[in-house]
């Protein structure tokens, strides 16, 4: 119930926030500002937390593959949850839906050439599509050689398989510039990348992964410990996200 | 039609370092000045705001602040045999966005170069012999450390830099750097204190006879009012410098040194979100009459100036010029043509150390509290027997612990799965790495060009880089490679590993924003672009400044050099160029 009135407090504040963003914006155009240094109230553009019900864009069957799959790249243990728990698929799920996955901030003009491995990745699709064509052919391939789905293999057959996909022995011909091994390693980044990141983006629960560290997150000040040499800090970590509750 | 907009005496392309130095050197000088620039306005508290500026995933691997290639790419390749594709994505480097550019997003490492790099050629050929340069195009720059000194000193006073003088005119000082040029005073603030692995670092080298001292640092050591009366805060060593912008006024920008007065002036606009498409020129080809832009609505509009100052990020200066027909396109078969010549990069190479039971807390960092020796700088050790020129600074550096991009772990240890986690917390708090920033000489096949394929998004064709490590600069860097491994081994590690350059510059793995060339100053209009004022050869009412200006780049940061080559250009507007407006060097 306290979770559920925190969380409504922040959707709140979220979207309050959002208002003079626009406002400022549409100001904004193209501006000329003389005179004086420009400011106005609330003219921030702070991050939105991550909803963790449901899903975005991954399909059910998508959403399971890569359940399993977080959970076999990050095991649980005495350490910190397993990646499901800590919540690394919704992470991957939210930055799919968004301006991650489709590419937004990349250049997508032709002509589309095969490139040499310095000039990095030169095919068509945009992340998103990426992970949609590669877990399709996954299962498929899972399914032609072990006659099952890959979420229903024993946990440790399913590292074996993205053990397969990491060095190559598993060869997916997905796209032009894009294999298997491409897809392992953006699975590879984008699960750490929610591991780590702040748990504002729906990974990280509980700031697993910084207890684990000892990386105190997101409280900028440090100037009490700069000169205390190989002395543990003794402050647990802060998020962004427990910053704004 | 384009909207026409009222003259303007001086029109400025691009508002970050370069741009406000100039903004603010002319308007004080009575000019008015309207600087054009493509990104958005961003200030502290508004964009770097303190509640939520300390975000990897945005920042630091989103890039949330830098400039997209959806917005300008570039392509490249690594000779002119092979065919140029565009970089998709930054990678290798990352040019900034926006107001205050690529200094709003810099660790703030505060060099100047050496007395030795305005006089290269001459220097080396002097001491060496023109043999032993054999296949650099190495030139002098022509400008002098002596008249240029006190360019750096004023970049330095208005960024409020902290560090520690190692020679005051000709006076060795304790505890700085022996291997500095003279400078003409003490730095403007201490030295920031340290995190632990730069102190451990120190300590080795100082016993192995070499000479440690504190990085020059724009991040601010202690609360400091700089002489155009902007305060500045005290860094707190929150491990966020590189990537983000400063939420606590500490990080010297355009924004926390220069804007708070360049705004309030009456003789100044900023126009944001303003894309500048060219410089147009008169009929002749000899003078710029104006620039085009589309402001964000997409209306192209048309802003006429006396003066056009190019102040965008390097490469984008170069690009400027060449869509503008500014200068001639370098001919790397000819050698003809000056435009795109002398692109130069970083030449750099690293160690990671793996000590035992250590906590060293790497999150407790900024981005230039290293220490670092320069007794492998520049030619600051004798190259007689080595089969190179050029040299490097060797740093413990220590920037930030974010786990999303720091992550060492030890040799051999697995990635993910079981057993990794373990190796992660291990290598979190054990490991530190040491680096070597080395030199990018100068070779006549590295240059920068229009792409003859790929467009922007106004249909301009996109700048192609041509790039290869030149054979001089893996020698250098296998040299500095062997010197790390030296230092590394005098941890007594656990263990320690040493990445070497390799041939085939890739431009996808981060490596450095240390991009320089392309309109390089010099004496001679057949192999510069602008002369030792940064004035165009060919349209003297045009001013390049920037990193796009060395001939060389040397082993160090640039951006010292780029605030130092600002202050100089803006001398010589202010005092010679607009009292007699016309070429300031007769060639």
């Amino acid at each position: 119930m306290d979770a559920k009135r925190s969380w409504s407090r922040r959707r709140l504040l979220a979207s309050a926030a959002a208002l003079p963003i626009l406002a400022a914006t549409a100001v904004a155009l193209g501006r000329s500002i003389s005179g004086e240094l420009p400011w106005s109230p609330f003219a921030g553009d702070p991050p939105t937390p991550v909803n963790p019900m449901g899903w975005y864009f991954f399909n059910a069957d998508e959403a399971a593959m890569v359940e399993a799959m977080v959970d076999r790249l990050i095991p649980a243990d005495d350490l910190t949850p397993g990646g499901k728990d800590c919540g690394c698929a919704v992470f991957i799920d939210r930055q799919l839906a968004g301006s991650f996955g489709k590419g937004d901030r990349s250049y997508w003009a032709g002509p589309f050439l095969p490139g040499l491995p310095t000039q990095g990745y030169q095919g068509k699709l945009a992340p998103a599509a990426r992970y949609r064509l590669a877990l399709g052919a996954l299962n498929r391939h899972v399914n032609e050689t072990r006659k099952t789905d890959f979420v229903k293999l024993a946990a440790d057959d399913q590292t074996a398989v993205l053990k397969g996909l990491e060095d190559g022995s598993i060869a997916l011909a997905l796209a032009p510039g894009f294999g298997g091994r491409d897809f392992f390693s953006l699975l590879l980044q984008n699960t750490m990348e929610g591991f780590f990141a702040d748990p504002l983006y729906g990974g990280n629960r509980d700031m697993a992964s910084w207890k684990m560290l000892g990386f105190p997150g997101a409280r900028y000040d440090y100037r009490d410990h700069i000169d205390k040499y190989n002395q543990p800090y003794p402050l647990g970590p802060v998020s962004i996200y427990t910053m704004e509750s | 039609m384009a909207r026409m907009m009222p003259k303007k005496d001086a029109v400025i392309i691009g508002l970050g370092w370069t741009g406000a130095i100039l903004a603010e050197q002319l308007t004080a000088a009575g000019l008015n000045v309207v600087a054009i620039e493509r990104g958005p306005w961003r200030d502290t508290a508004t964009d770097f705001n303190i509640g939520y500026m300390q975000d990897e995933l945005r920042y630091a691997v989103r890039k949330d602040l830098f400039l997209h290639a959806a917005t300008e790419a570039m392509t490249m390749r690594n000779n002119p045999g092979q065919t140029a594709l565009p970089m998709r994505d930054y990678g290798s480097f990352l040019p900034g966005h926006g107001v205050g550019g690529a200094g709003v997003h810099w660790n703030g490492k505060t060099w100047r170069f050496q007395d030795t790099d305005f006089e290269i050629h001459s220097h080396l050929r002097h001491r060496y012999g023109a043999r032993k340069l054999r296949g650099l195009q190495l030139q002098d720059w022509g400008v002098t450390w002596k008249e240029i000194e006190h360019c750096f000193d004023a970049f330095e006073y208005v960024a409020g830099i902290s560090g520690k003088a190692g020679n005051i005119n000709g006076v060795i000082q304790e505890g700085g750097n022996p291997f500095e040029s003279p400078r003409s005073r003490e730095f403007p603030n201490p030295p920031l204190k340290t995190g632990y692995p730069p102190m451990l670092f120190e300590q080795v080298t100082r016993e192995m006879g070499y000479h440690p001292f504190p990085e020059p640092s724009a991040n601010c050591s202690r609360p400091y009012v700089n002489p155009l009366g902007v305060a500045m805060g005290e860094c707190t060593y929150c491990g966020f410098c590189e990537r983000f912008g400063c939420a606590n006024y500490s990080k010297a920008s355009a924004q926390t040194t220069i804007l708070p007065v360049l705004m309030a002036r009456p003789n100044f606009e900023a126009r944001t979100e303003c894309e500048v498409l060219k410089v147009n020129l008169s009929e002749d080809g000899k003078m710029a009459r104006s620039v085009t832009y589309i402001d964000a609505k997409g209306t192209e509009c048309e802003q006429p100036g006396d003066m056009v100052l190019i102040c965008a990020y390097g490469l984008m200066n170069v690009r400027m010029m060449l869509l503008s027909g500014i200068g001639t396109q370098y001919d790397p078969l000819t050698g003809k043509g000056t435009v795109g010549r002398n692109y130069c990069y970083q030449t750099s190479c690293g160690a990671r150390i793996m000590l035992e039971g250590k906590r060293l807390n790497p999150f407790i960092a900024s981005g230039a509290m290293g220490r670092t020796i320069h007794d492998f700088q520049g030619d600051v050790f004798d190259h007689s027997h080595l089969d190179f020129v050029g040299g490097a600074g060797i740093s413990c550096d220590s920037t930030n612990g974010r786990p999303i991009l720091y992550r060492p772990l030890p040799e051999g240890a697995p990635r993910w799965g079981a057993g990794w986690k373990q190796a992660a917390v291990e290598g979190y708090q054990n490991s530190m790495g040491i680096g070597s920033q080395g030199s990018s000489y100068p070779v006549k096949e590295n240059y920068l060009d229009l792409d003859p394929t790929y467009t922007d998004r106004h249909g301009r064709p996109l700048l192609r880089i041509t790039f290869e490590f030149p054979d001089n600069d893996i020698a250098m860097s296998n040299y500095m490679a062997d010197q790390l491994e030296t230092i590394a081994k005098a941890f007594n590690p656990k263990s320690y590993a040493v990445s070497r350059t390799r041939k085939d510059w890739n431009s996808v793995p981060y490596q450095s924003t240390h991009n320089t060339g392309g309109a390089i100053m010099g004496e001679n209009p057949r192999t510069s672009a602008v002369n030792k004022y940064l004035q165009s050869w060919d349209v003297p009412n045009v001013f390049v400044i920037g990193a796009s200006a060395f001939a060389h780049n040397a082993g160090m940061n640039p951006t010292g050099t780029v605030g130092a080559l600002a202050y100089w250009a803006a001398e010589a507007i202010t005092t010679k160029y607009i009292k007699r407006p016309g070429a300031l060097v007769h060639a």
